[in-house]
């Protein structure tokens, strides 16, 4: 393999990697829009997407179209059971005890996770049948296409769902100043249901599409969480597209460091951007100061 | 420190200096010690998480740097047992400040997510620098702490020398807790934007905390360091910052109730064998039943409790 196919290669994997990162951050950003809560468990929901669909479709042999929806159904309705449960009989408390409680509800998953599948990893045939894409000298799996597909429809219809309908903008007010969106009419307390349980859903969805490349187990979440929220912050915390963008660099640097320098730092990688994010910038690269005190007040 | 707080730490200390007396086996000992040892770690980390209202994610590895810079100092740098232990806090004080100054200057729980990463990074680390730390396998070979030519290994000895130093940093933290820092800790529970109208630092306040805790933290490490002679990466793990937490969370955020934390859960792994594969989940159950039913902790959950049956009465 020349440099240049090398390099290709990185590319490519990166990207694949990276467009999870994306879509966790994006779930981040849905939670944290809603409710100021740094949700920790984010990363189980995409491994409870991934072991899920393992069960419909290695277990019960569910066809890909059956066991997809139903995944994704499923989690959604875990996101909004954890909301339901956990989150709202609480909502009085303080956020350091609602971040806890998130916390408590990883360690949780994980454990459930691993009294259901065990601590072993699992694989998932590819959604397409054929052998891999050759681009340039790099090698491409068709599932990657499938990854990349479904962040970019995820990141279209989360835009369209913030920006055109009513629930998406009375979402978006409840972020501003929840007092204020209640005074108008909306429901801040189902408001904040959706958003577990859409967040849940979209990481049911990164969790469905990447167990067919990377395999799923029991504890991949809370590094999930970590790549996701290093996202959301570089892209500007509560920026879709941002979390999205932030989310590729993250990837794409992830896999150079992975292979020119050494695999064993590539989980560095994005810790380290974050902290400098902190330092340097911390609403993100899409994001605005003055926008982020208003919010904030 | 308060009436009440010298009342009971006068109660606590005679009990602990008796405590050997009546029960010498070294495995009750061992375990007495090692709740001494986490307890200092959990300390640090309720006076965060109850006086500055913030959570480390990562204290498992400023304990980790304080027995990586015990153990590795002094073995291959022929350091002396106590600057290597300075070493330790120091670094951990370089890196409290790198994370914290940051992260405190904004609003949210940015500090949890930073010092998650930052516990990560220093796991690598650990892994990672073979010819330092020797990786994966571990570091062994660990002297015991010498006291003027006395070597402190014995169960006894070495009980005595973890709960003083506890015992002292109790003081210590029930002191901060009534200085003007704790005050003004207190004031910004009461409300942040008055608190900083009265010219506290906020901020640099909490970053004051973070860096006491970090503190804690590694006096922890190294003093399990020369205890086990043997660490490995694991001990520093992520789980290993989560159990400190739970200790915190399960005692409520206050310095007694980290003591409690730490002996609960130092004893219950002990006595959870049965459950070997599936202590996460346990794990997870605790915190979540604890959070949900006695959100205020289990020392004030039982004392209201016990309140409540006497009204009853």
């Amino acid at each position: 393999m020349t440099l240049s196919s090398q390099i290709l290669q990185f590319f490519f994997t990166g990207l694949t990697v990276g467009s999870i990162y994306g879509m966790v951050g994006l779930g981040f950003g849905i939670i944290y829009n809603a409710t100021t809560i740094i949700n920790l468990a984010q990363g189980e929901f995409v491994m409870l997407g991934g072991l899920i669909m393992v069960f419909f479709t290695t277990v019960l042999k569910f066809p890909l179209y059956i066991g997809c929806p139903l995944t994704i159904v499923g989690v959604t309705v875990i996101g909004a059971l954890f909301e339901f449960f956990a989150i709202h009989p609480l909502r009085n408390a303080s956020l350091l005890t609602l971040v806890i409680i998130t916390i408590a509800a990883s360690i949780l998953f994980r454990g459930i996770a691993m009294f259901i599948w065990g601590k072993d990893p699992y694989a998932l045939p590819p959604f397409t049948l054929g052998g891999p894409i050759i681009i340039g000298g790099a090698v491409i799996m068709p599932q990657a296409f499938w990854v990349l597909g479904a962040s970019m429809i995820i990141v279209i219809f989360m835009g369209l769902f913030f920006g055109k309908t009513i629930i998406g903008k009375a979402m978006s007010a409840c972020s501003f100043n929840p007092m204020a969106a209640s005074l108008m009419g909306i429901n801040v307390r189902k408001m904040i249901l959706l958003s577990f349980a859409l967040s849940a859903g979209l990481g049911a969805v990164a969790g469905v599409v990447i167990t067919p490349i990377s395999l799923m187990e029991y504890d991949r979440g809370l590094m999930l969480a970590v790549k996701g929220f290093c996202a959301a912050v570089l892209g500007g915390l509560g920026i879709g597209y941002g979390a999205v963008v932030a989310g590729f660099l993250i990837g794409i640097l992830e896999s150079f460091t992975a292979g020119l320098v050494h695999s064993g730092f590539k989980d560095a990688v994005a810790l380290v951007i974050l902290l400098f994010i902190l330092c340097l910038k911390p609403s993100g690269i899409f994001g605005s100061e003055e926008v982020d005190s208003i919010k904030k007040l | 420190m308060g009436k009440n707080n010298f009342r009971t730490l006068i109660i606590f200390t005679i009990c602990l200096g008796v405590f050997p007396i009546f029960i010498q086996s070294d495995y009750f000992l061992s375990i007495m010690i090692f709740i001494g040892i986490n307890a200092i770690a959990a300390m640090g980390l309720s006076l965060l998480m109850g006086y500055a209202g913030q959570i480390s994610l990562g204290h498992a590895a400023f304990f980790g740097i304080g027995a990586y810079c015990s153990s590795v100092l002094t073995v291959k740098f022929g350091f002396s047992i106590f600057a290597a232990f300075i070493c330790g806090v120091f670094l951990s004080v370089v890196m409290a400040v790198a994370i914290a100054v940051p992260t405190l200057k904004l609003k949210g729980h940015y500090l949890a997510v930073a010092t998650l990463g930052f516990g990560e990074i220093i796991y690598i680390i650990f892994n990672e620098l073979l010819d330092i730390t020797g990786g994966p396998s571990g570091f062994s070979g660990i002297p015991h702490i010498t006291f003027f030519g006395h070597a402190v290994e014995g169960g006894i000895k070495y009980f005595y020398l973890v709960w003083a130093i506890a015992i002292l940093l109790l003081i210590f933290s029930l002191n901060v807790i009534y200085s003007r820092i704790g005050r003004a800790l207190r004031a910004v529970h009461g409300s942040h934007v008055a608190t900083e109208a009265m010219g506290v630092n906020v901020s640099w306040l909490k970053v004051q905390v973070f860096i006491l805790s970090a503190v804690y933290a590694s006096i922890g490490g190294s003093l399990y360091a020369h205890f086990v002679t043997f660490i490995s990466p694991p001990t520093f793990s992520l789980f290993a910052s989560i159990l400190l937490l739970i200790m915190v969370v399960i005692g409520g955020s206050n310095i007694w109730g980290a003591l409690l934390g730490a002996g609960i859960l130092t004893i219950l792994p002990q006595y959870l064998t049965a459950f070997k594969d599936f202590d996460i989940l346990v794990y997870g159950v605790i915190l979540m039943a604890i959070l949900l039913f006695m959100p205020e902790g289990l020392l004030n959950g039982l004392t209201s409790l016990v309140k409540w049956l006497r009204e009853k009465r």
